[in-house]
């Protein structure tokens, strides 16, 4: 890849100088960066992961959001609307599962019909379209498997659902393929304003970039907040999930809410696009932004206020439970744009819920921006779109036999439950930011996330990985350096 | 598409005797599916001893015992392929696998035989809170890691649930090094067999702590440690019993469970207590000339009566591909009081063998009891147990003479009695 030579990006006392850097490789960092790739600049992306979509993007609800929730004229009205609009296309050039479904917000008594109206008020004044009111009996013929205590529904046609996993690493590999460097297991420990630059103190030493991006989820006020006087505080909001078999993904069609309350959307049901069906989330403030750990009461009230929405939670089917982090800032909206007190800093801070939604449209909006103080020229080689590993669990019986013909590791069964291949592990650990732990190929492929969590297919998934990366099996760990999974035998060192 | 008479998914025990029973049966044009790189089935990796017991009276590792069932299959010339995966059967028994070398291969088969054995509960199906580290891993997934791949899955263990594999593994790691501190078993009872408690945690001063179960899992990225607290007679945890108990590995025994993906899209009917097939006195599951024997039918404690039940499938899947089978009525067979399910559901005395063995397990432990069978209200057995506990299967003996005594039978009840 050959990088136009701004002047300024040249190595100054040891110290890479960047037009931009961006802190954070979840799903907004990784957004931010696809957008500014397009362009001739020297971008790269840093996050203290092993892996992208580490974080908060890797345990959230995959929900595309209509907009009906966000208030009027707020950031994050603005950002869930374009971003529900952009993402057909955007997951058609990422290649990636997304799928319409729908969505319906229940309200179980008729003194909640004008709480649900005035949601569709809200939505109709943010330009939801298609928002309409449903009675029991239409609700009920839309999803059989609803409870009978539904009063009145709200009907969003434009809800959808989207791989939140696949969403993030694939803008992320379309931004890497064009040259975005990204620096995972980088922690910044300190950023540093200068006259026309910043300095990015790392555990991985010290980088100079003219544009700082803070895309850092729960940590985004700390990053802020050693830059600008106008203080974020952001408070970690955990939102508690149980996963079910695909057996029971079809219980419903649509993604199910309540009415809202003050906390967020209250509990959803939802079929993922890949078939399994999602219960949650709670929301409970913490003070620790790295504890994601489930509770025994989570999970409990989890379940309790599902069984609201649908007839029969299929408890026997639970295959995993998992907890999230939103990133809330205190004022309620998403923190997006330059800095008023520190030019050349820009913002994607507070992005919670529906940040996922958002973060195709938070690229587009900060990208332009950036791209624009920066007097950025878009690059002519410029490939915007990727190739997904292939699911091959989806492939009809002929594609699976050609594809076989092809290639004969796409006959060889890695993952029993979800049926994936040799083929595409090797895939998902050789293609541009490509896996190197079991996490990783659990996301990029689907290995390990079915019914058996992995207990067949992990022996042989760090076997894979062990020989795809010249590392000792007892070196392959779960998500990064501290989560190995075996030890030798007390015998070896004899 | 290829033609069988006989297509067997699943080259474990069952899958094996199954298929020499095929043969010793009189038909050849049979063949074994696997998905693994060699046969055998869990077997490979059990390399404790105990295994053939009844079978063969001496006492064999699982290697061992596996292997003189692949020896028969190779001595007769039975084919199999290796590495294939089955990804689909369906009703009419086309059955689609794939592997490297034959890419998509479709069978049609006369009958089939299910044998894909089952697998194990996962943490997720238990909802236990806390962090998802490294560290936690299902026993028979760590038992791979130690007896085939020759890895420890850690120092320093904790085991909940006390299944047969977590037994086993509780000594195996220990005579490996490491350290475990105790088998959490949150029911009153052990799930596993009185030899294992015995020879694999009091030998080694093992504590097994019944009414006990692990609420909490710490550590960020390697497990740290447990909380485990005793339960109540609902198996909810007991406020102020919590104990933290610091390890770097949390094993997983706590059941297993039917795989019956494939047996679903042939649209077999699966039973709810058992989470395998329903079937006859035959083995012959709700479509017919689909039979089903092993793990996949229920979860066995010894392999000898899977390898009896495969043989019975094999003998009547040779029968039904002959057309051998005669239409008549089905005696229902009642699980009640005691017994959760019983392997037959139902028998058709005019398909019944001299004696039909029905397999079952106890919902609970009881002492001093009988188990009792009653041919509509009549009491024809009444067995005295010292003890019946649901880790280990019964078994009744219904002779087929009783039909003929009684032409008029409608259903046989199983059940535990008092007195």
């Amino acid at each position: 890849m050959v990088y136009n030579n701004n002047e300024i990006s040249v190595y100054k006392g040891g110290m890479v100088m960047y037009d931009i850097v961006i802190i954070g490789a979840g799903v907004v960092g990784s957004s931010i960066a696809r957008v500014l790739s397009k362009y001739d600049l020297k971008i790269a992306v840093m996050d203290k992961e092993a892996d992208i979509c580490e974080q908060t993007s890797k345990a959230n609800s995959g929900i595309v959001h209509s907009g009906y929730d966000a208030h009027v004229g707020s950031m994050k009205a603005k950002m869930n609307l374009r971003g529900s609009k952009m993402m057909e296309s955007l997951c058609k050039d990422l290649d990636i599962p997304y799928r319409r479904n729908g969505s319906l917000v229940l309200a179980f008594s008729k003194t909640d019909l004008p709480k649900l109206e005035a949601l569709k008020d809200q939505g109709d004044a943010n330009g939801v379209e298609g928002l309409q009111i449903l009675s029991t009996e239409e609700v009920l013929l839309m999803e059989p498997n609803l409870s009978n205590e539904v009063t009145n529904a709200l009907y969003a046609p434009t809800g959808g659902i989207v791989d939140p996993f696949k969403l993030t690493i694939a803008q992320a590999e379309v931004a890497c393929q064009n040259g975005v460097e990204f620096k995972l297991k980088t922690k910044v420990i300190d950023v540093e304003k200068h006259d026309d630059y910043f300095i990015i103190f790392t555990d991985k030493g010290e980088f100079k970039t003219r544009i700082l991006v803070n895309a850092a989820g729960v940590y985004a006020d700390d990053v802020n907040n050693q830059l600008s006087a106008y203080k974020l505080k952001i408070t970690p909001r955990k939102g508690e999930y149980c996963l079910f078999d695909k057996q029971v993904g079809n219980i419903v069609d649509k993604t199910i809410f309540q009415l809202p309350t003050a906390l967020g959307k209250g509990v959803l049901v939802t079929p993922t696009p890949d078939g399994n069906l999602l219960v949650g989330p709670t929301a409970n403030d913490i003070i620790d932004k790295d504890d994601i750990s489930t509770t025994a009461e989570g999970l409990k009230s989890v379940i309790d206020r599902a069984r609201k929405s649908v007839k029969q939670i299929p408890m026997g089917f639970v295959i995993t439970a998992f907890a999230g982090l939103r990133a809330t800032e205190q004022n309620g909206d998403f923190v997006i744009g330059e800095a008023i007190d520190v030019p050349n800093f820009f913002n994607a801070a507070g992005i919670e819920s529906p940040g996922l939604t958002s973060a195709p449209a938070i690229g587009e909006y900060l990208g332009a921006m950036i791209a624009n103080r920066l007097n950025a020229i878009e690059k002519s080689d410029y490939i915007k779109t990727r190739t997904d590993t292939v699911r091959f669990e989806s492939l009809s019986l002929a594609d699976k036999a050609n594809l076989i013909k092809e290639n004969p590791e796409y006959g060889k069964i890695i993952c029993r439950c979800e049926l994936v291949t040799l083929a595409q592990i090797k895939d998902a650990i050789h293609r541009p930011l490509g896996a190197k732990t079991i996490d990783g190929i659990k996301r990029r492929t689907r290995a390990g996330a079915g019914r058996c969590q992995g207990g067949f297919c992990s022996p042989r998934v760090i076997e894979i990985l062990a020989k795809e990366l010249h590392l000792d099996p007892r070196e392959v760990a779960k998500s990064d350096s501290n989560s190995v999974m075996l030890i030798e035998f007390d015998k070896d060192s004899l | 598409m290829i033609n069988r008479d006989i297509v067997i998914i699943g080259g474990g025990p069952a899958g094996l005797a199954a298929a020499i029973s095929c043969y010793e049966n009189g038909n050849k044009d049979i063949i074994i599916l696997e998905r693994d790189n060699s046969l055998g089935g869990i077997l490979n990796q059990c390399i404790h001893n105990g295994f053939g017991l009844h079978t063969f009276k001496e006492e064999l590792t699982g290697p061992e015992y596996a292997a003189r069932y692949i020896s028969q299959v190779h001595a007769l010339g039975i084919d199999y392929r290796l590495n294939t995966m089955v990804i689909d059967i369906n009703k009419d028994k086309v059955i689609s696998s794939i592997n490297e070398t034959d890419g998509l291969m479709q069978i049609q088969a006369k009958a089939v035989i299910l044998t894909m054995g089952c697998r194990e509960r996962s943490r997720g199906a238990l909802n236990i809170p806390g962090y998802r580290p490294a560290g936690i891993f299902s026993a028979g997934t760590a038992q791979r890691y130690v007896n085939i791949e020759g890895y420890m899955p850690g120092r320093q263990i904790v085991i909940l649930g006390s299944g047969d594999i977590g037994l086993i593994m509780a000594r195996r790691l220990t005579l490996e090094g490491a350290l475990v501190k105790m088998v959490c078993e949150i029911m009153p009872y052990s799930g596993g067999l009185k030899r294992n408690i015995v020879q694999c945690l009091d030998d080694y001063n093992i504590p097994l702590r019944l009414n006990h179960t692990v609420t909490k899992i710490y550590g960020k990225e390697r497990v740290t440690g447990v909380m485990v607290s005793e339960v109540d007679e609902n198996r909810q945890p007991i406020l102020g019993t919590e104990e933290y108990v610091e390890c770097d590995t949390l094993l997983l025994s706590v059941g297993l469970i039917p795989e019956n993906e494939l047996s679903r899209k042939a649209l077999v009917k699966i039973n709810a207590k058992t989470q395998g097939p329903e079937v006859d006195e035959c083995l012959s599951t709700s479509i017919p000339g689909i039979f089903a024997a092993g793990n996949v039918l229920h979860v066995h404690d010894l392999v000898d009566y899977v390898s009896m039940e495969a043989a019975l499938a094999g003998k009547n899947a040779v029968k039904y591909v002959n057309g051998l089978f005669k239409p008549g009525f089905s005696i229902i067979i009642e699980a009640k009081n005691g017994v959760r399910y019983t392997v037959p559901g139902t028998i058709n005395p005019n398909n019944a063998e001299d004696i039909t063995v029905v397999r079952f397990r106890t919902g609970d432990v009881y002492r001093d009891a009988y188990l009792s069978v009653y041919l509509d209200d009549e009491r024809v057995t009444h067995l005295k147990k010292r003890i019946l506990t649901p880790g280990e299967m019964e078994q009744i003996i219904i002779p087929k003479k009783w039909f003929a005594e009684r032409p008029n039978l409608q259903k046989i009840t199983i059940m535990v009695e008092k007195e």
